[in-house]
């Protein structure tokens, strides 16, 4: 047959191909027999005999390389693009086979957006579509418009699929589902063909054939799901009635997740949905339809508790079926559906819940997790932490790492809101990052150094945490937890000050396993040996100091030298600080009596001249061999280092006696001005901080920066000690309330002045940024959570280690900026997809269209809900704007949008009045929201009523579906 | 809905793939390789749900197959699950016993027999008498249509000699 084409162009298929073509067996059979090696080598020499074949002008050939090729694609993932052309040549043909095969390839590769043939199957498509041509034909091409339909081709076709849509043939046709589903297929692609098929879909709802009516509630959950729901609620009562009448679980299930959706913008039918869902719940053995209406219930239906009640009973079944992973996972799932409101039956299958956490199946234990966490507050935050932090010891790593996240996730949101304790927390983290299996180190890194940075008080136990980190040799060799270990060195660099023993720091910091971590890191550590080595030697010189003064002041009554005292009382704070830190962990109050205070720290004293040189020495050596190193953050922090030692050396004075200290000042010079580099507080920035950075006047910032040199060429000293000035004296005010408070005030106080005075950047407007701190002892907070809560201290009850909470602690200040700091917890607004917006919009019309002809199953609802409406109105506080407007439509034969839309404003209320002003109106419903919804419904039916005013302007009725 | 079936082998193999929402050849590889790695990995007596990119993937194993569907994360897994078996059951009358090796050589037919039962990414027949009925009846008019073709080119054949 084929032989008389052959002769055309050169690569053109020969007789020979045709005669010897390989069938689709064939080529199953060598890519089965050949080693997996060779997969490749096949499928490209394959692929190269069907570009050829496929090219023959007979259809056999055409139609085995086209059915070789769609095996390819569709099992071994070639690429069948660029064969679309040869597919569409084939869907004419007259034979079935053909046909079929045509077809098949054209629905596995066709792509909507992407295959530019597309256009030129209309033509076939419609033929096929066409009632004259046999049913399996018109299936086919059903199938490939389903699948394929880009909005040209929904367009064009729409028409066509009309009468399969709408036929009633008394032996209900097959296609007529097959049409429902390329309807929804089309009107989700293209919004236009709205008007056509919109109605024919509903219609299919009233079928006899219940083939159609699954088809078309099928496509209705789609639509409601994907877009707007509130446009399908005038079709509430039409699946209200399905939903008493089906039979079929399938049906039942996907009007189910209808009314999911429908319910919570409309109570009345959340209401008259009760009955219903609680008697299937009752009374369904198909647990799939008893899962959905469970899922219907916790999400459309929360507020009504008898169904919430029963709901949840048959979610403890579901827990507790041993033999069916599948129930319990989608048990835990509906439970975390619940939300807060109902923590009471987590509470009720808490046992269930957690032995979940030990489950065998991966996802389960995830979903117990999340559960688990979703139900965190202040008060019980402790306890479940504990609980899953020991746990994750004991579980895989995976599953560990899972813990830590939500974990760290939950106790972080907002800027640690639900921490009160950060002692306990700080060593939380601590112990997190000695899971073996912690991979978490980013986290963690953030939020101790972050935790540093915002809560003062937690700092103490923030430096103790730090040194255990640092001191274990262990740790160093993990690359998971050399994050952690940077901000461990930084903390305890920062705030050496709260350090026990800064000469053990030292050697943590320089001990010779450092080598293993990674160069930025070791930037970090030697840059916090460099701070501890200041701080050393600043405290060191200022003891001195003092106890000269004080031996001083004993023989000549108070006639120290003011210079001498500025000086001495910014180290002064430092000691007392870090002693506060460390007193306080024992429980000692601080402050009282200074003298008693420098005699402990002379006791065990670290800050002696030959601790202090042996410091040196160490850090020499230990750091010495880094001056050379590669990496220039390291290299640069070294060299700072040996800087500072090379100068402290110069003087020789020290080496000898102590008191050469104070004879020669250079020494003390020195560290002070290091020292007052470091002392200034690191507080978090805010991310709105740049804008609020005013331009200085005169400053114009494009300027190129040439004669910046002259500037630099001045003394750049004399900014620097400025600040150092105002640092000092407000550390020497803080110092005297220091001494003259307890330990709460205190720390209040600081944060006080820390507040209103030193703030990192200048805030707007504090006086309502103050209201943004969460005031110790808040009773506000516990109050308003203490309810739920409660119920879920019992959780942990049978916890692994049973620790009650500390409440004799009051929760540190965390500073937190505004509402751009940390996580946004404000929901974002959800924006829809303008094709939503369409669909929905042209949804609304057809609705508004259709009360003028009602078709029959709407009509009967009419009547009785006139009657419904004057009852609905009186309970309803729109009543009188309500009737007012019905006077005015009576009065008014021809209605005019622009005069109406005024009076609409004159009622307060927004009012949606005509078609053209749709854009508006969908936008102003994203904005409201849920709340709006039910004012929307509301809307909708007046105007639908506007609508039939046209019909019969003497009896303005307002239908009220939802009877 | 669903967006796309996929029948993987216990070796990885692919067996079956459709998709019921437009995916890219490219996407396609990529979602088979994604799953079978999530899926083939997953021990016995697990729960036949895995979440993975914002969907949900229904899996059940039947014999040495894996049967996967994708769907939305608000739809009902254990229709799903029914789906999976109406399908596997649909199969097995079809072939007799169905095994994997009658999908490798019949994938065509496989993939006919998807297509009566899901649409669009929704069941459309939930009786497996109709969907018998229907597939045969297909079979019927495509075997017809090549008897004729066979008898007249058996004629030319003739002639021509």
């Amino acid at each position: 047959m084929a032989g008389g084409s052959s002769s055309s162009t050169a690569p053109a298929p020969s007789l020979v191909d045709s005669l010897f073509q390989r069938s689709l067996d064939d080529l199953i059979k060598s890519l089965r027999s050949q080693p997996a090696g060779a997969e490749p080598t096949l499928l490209s020499r394959a692929l190269a005999e069907i570009r050829r074949e496929i090219r023959s002008s007979d259809p056999d050939t055409k139609a085995i390389a086209l059915q070789k090729l769609t095996y390819l694609s569709s099992l071994h993932g070639l690429d069948a693009s660029w064969a679309a052309f040869h597919a569409l040549e084939l869907l004419p043909s007259p034979s079935p086979l053909h046909k079929r095969l045509a077809y098949l390839a054209a629905s596995l590769s066709f792509h909507p957006s992407t295959t530019d043939v597309l256009p030129l199957s209309t033509h076939q498509l419609r033929k096929d579509l066409s009632p004259s041509s046999p049913p399996p034909f018109s299936s086919l091409a059903l199938h490939l418009l389903s699948l394929s339909a880009s909005p040209d081709l929904a367009r064009h076709l729409a028409p066509d699929l009309l009468p399969l849509l709408s036929s009633r043939s008394s032996p209900p046709s097959p296609l007529r589902p097959k049409a429902a589903a390329a309807a929804l297929r089309a009107l989700s692609v293209c919004p236009d063909v709205v008007p056509h098929l919109f109605k024919p879909l509903v219609d299919c709802l009233s079928s006899p054939d219940p083939r159609v009516v699954s088809a078309a509630v099928g496509a209705f959950a789609e639509l409601a799901s994907s877009g707007d729901p509130s446009s399908y609620l005038p079709l509430a009562p039409e699946f209200y009635r399905l939903l008493a009448d089906s039979r079929s679980n399938w049906i039942l299930i996907k009007l189910l997740k209808i009314f999911a959706r429908l319910a919570p913008l409309e109570p009345r039918l959340a209401a008259r949905l009760v009955d219903p869902l609680c008697d299937l719940l009752r009374r369904s053995s198909a647990q799939s339809l008893v899962f959905e209406c469970v899922r219907t219930v916790f999400s459309g239906l929360p507020d009504h508790d008898g169904a919430v009640r029963l709901a949840v009973d048959k979610v403890k079944d579901f827990l507790a079926s041993a033999d069916d992973p599948n129930l319990r996972y989608l048990g835990l799932r509906a439970l975390s559906m619940l939300g807060p409101r109902h923590s009471w039956a987590v509470e009720e299958s808490r046992e269930a819940v957690i032995r979940s956490l030990a489950d065998p199946d991966p996802n389960i234990r995830r979903e117990a997790l999340r559960l688990i966490m979703g139900m965190v507050f202040d008060s019980n935050v402790f306890e479940i932490s504990i609980l899953l932090v020991n746990y994750a010891l004991k579980s895989d790593p995976i599953f560990a790492n899972e813990i830590l996240d939500a974990v760290l996730t939950t106790c972080g949101r907002n800027v640690y809101e639900l921490i009160v304790d950060f002692d306990w927390y700080v060593s939380l983290l601590g112990e997190m990052a000695r899971n073996p299996h912690c991979t978490r180190g980013e986290e963690i890194e953030r939020q101790l150094v972050d935790i540093g940075l915002r809560v003062r008080d937690a700092r103490p136990e923030l430096v103790r945490v730090a040194r255990d980190l640092l001191i274990d040799p262990a740790l160093l060799g993990n690359p998971f937890l050399c994050r952690i270990l940077s901000a461990a060195a930084w903390v305890s660099g920062e705030y050496v000050e709260f350090s026990r023993n800064p000469l053990e720091l030292v050697e943590a910091l320089l001990q010779p396993r450092t080598s293993l971590l990674p160069p930025l890191v070791r930037a970090v550590y030697i840059q916090a040996v460099f701070k501890v080595l200041v701080f050393c030697f600043n405290t060191y010189i200022d003891r001195l100091e003092i106890s000269r003064l004080s031996s001083l002041g004993n023989s000549t009554t108070g006639g120290a030298s003011s210079i001498i005292e500025s000086k001495s009382t910014a180290a002064a704070s430092c000691i007392a600080d870090g002693t506060t830190g460390i007193e306080s962990n024992d429980g000692i109050a601080i402050g009282d009596k200074p003298a008693s205070l420098f005699s402990s720290i002379e006791n065990k004293d670290p800050f002696t001249c030959e601790s202090l040189t042996n410091m040196l020495i160490l850090i020499e050596t230990a750091v010495d061999p880094l001056a050379e190193n590669d990496e220039v953050e390291v290299q640069e922090r070294t060299r700072n280092v040996l800087g500072l030692i090379h100068m402290l050396r110069e003087i020789p004075t020290w080496k000898t006696e102590e008191q050469g200290f104070i004879k020669d000042n250079r020494i003390g010079e020195i560290v002070n001005l290091l020292q007052s580099m470091f002392s200034e507080e690191l507080g978090p920035v805010s991310v709105n901080a740049q804008k609020r950075v005013p331009v200085p006047e005169g400053l114009v910032l494009e300027e190129n920066l040439a004669n910046l040199a002259w500037t630099l060429a001045e003394d750049d000293t004399a900014p620097f000690m400025s600040i150092s000035f105002s640092l000092r004296s407000h550390q020497h005010g803080e110092t005297k309330d220091n001494a003259a408070s307890s330990v709460q005030s205190t720390s209040l106080l600081a944060e006080h002045r820390k507040r209103h005075g030193l703030y990192y950047l200048p805030a707007e407007k504090d006086g309502t940024e103050s209201n943004d701190y969460p005031r110790a002892n808040d009773p506000l907070l516990p109050a308003s959570q203490g309810d739920v809560s409660e119920d879920l201290v019992k959780l942990t009850d049978q916890s692994l280690i049973p620790r009650k909470v500390k409440h004799t602690k009051p929760r540190p200040v965390v500073i937190k900026l505004d509402e751009g700091d940390g996580v946004s917890t404000s929901p974002s607004t959800t924006v829809k997809e303008s094709k939503d917006d369409l669909l929905s919009g042209a949804i609304h019309d057809v609705l508004l269209g259709k009360e003028r002809k009602p078709s029959s199953s709407q009509k009967k609802y009419s009547d009785k809900s006139s009657r419904r409406r004057v009852k609905d109105v009186s309970d309803n506080g729109e009543s009188v704007s309500l009737s007012k407007e019905k006077l005015d439509l009576g009065d008014r034969e021809h209605r005019s949008s622009g005069s109406r839309r005024s009076k609409h404003r004159s009622h307060g209320k927004e009012r949606h009045t005509s078609p053209q002003k749709n854009d508006e109106k969908e936008e102003k419903n994203h904005r409201n929201s849920t709340r709006s919804s039910h004012h929307h419904e509301r809307h909708k039916h007046r105007q639908r009523g506007e609508a039939l005013l046209d019909v019969a302007p003497q009896a303005p009725v307002i239908q009220d579906f939802l009877l | 809905m669903i967006h796309f079936v996929i029948l993987i082998s216990r070796q990885g193999k692919v067996r079956l793939t459709k998709w019921y929402s437009p995916y890219s050849q490219k996407e396609r590889t990529k979602v088979i390789r994604e799953l079978s790695g999530l899926i083939l990995t997953r021990a016995p007596k697990l729960c036949n749900f895995v979440e993975w990119k914002g969907y949900k993937v229904v899996y059940r194993r039947y014999a040495s197959l894996y049967f996967c569907m994708g769907i939305d994360a608000d739809d009902n897994e254990l229709e799903i699950l029914e789906i999976i078996h109406h399908f596997v059951e649909i199969l097995d009358r079809y072939f007799g016993s169905v095994c994997e090796l009658d999908l490798i050589f019949n994938f065509h037919k496989a993939y006919y027999i998807l297509d009566e039962i899901l649409i669009a990414g929704e069941l459309q027949e939930s009786s497996k008498k109709t969907v018998a009925r229907l597939i045969a009846a297909q079979d019927s008019l495509v075997e017809t249509a090549q008897e004729q073709a066979n008898s007249i080119s058996n004629m030319i054949a003739q002639a021509t000699k």
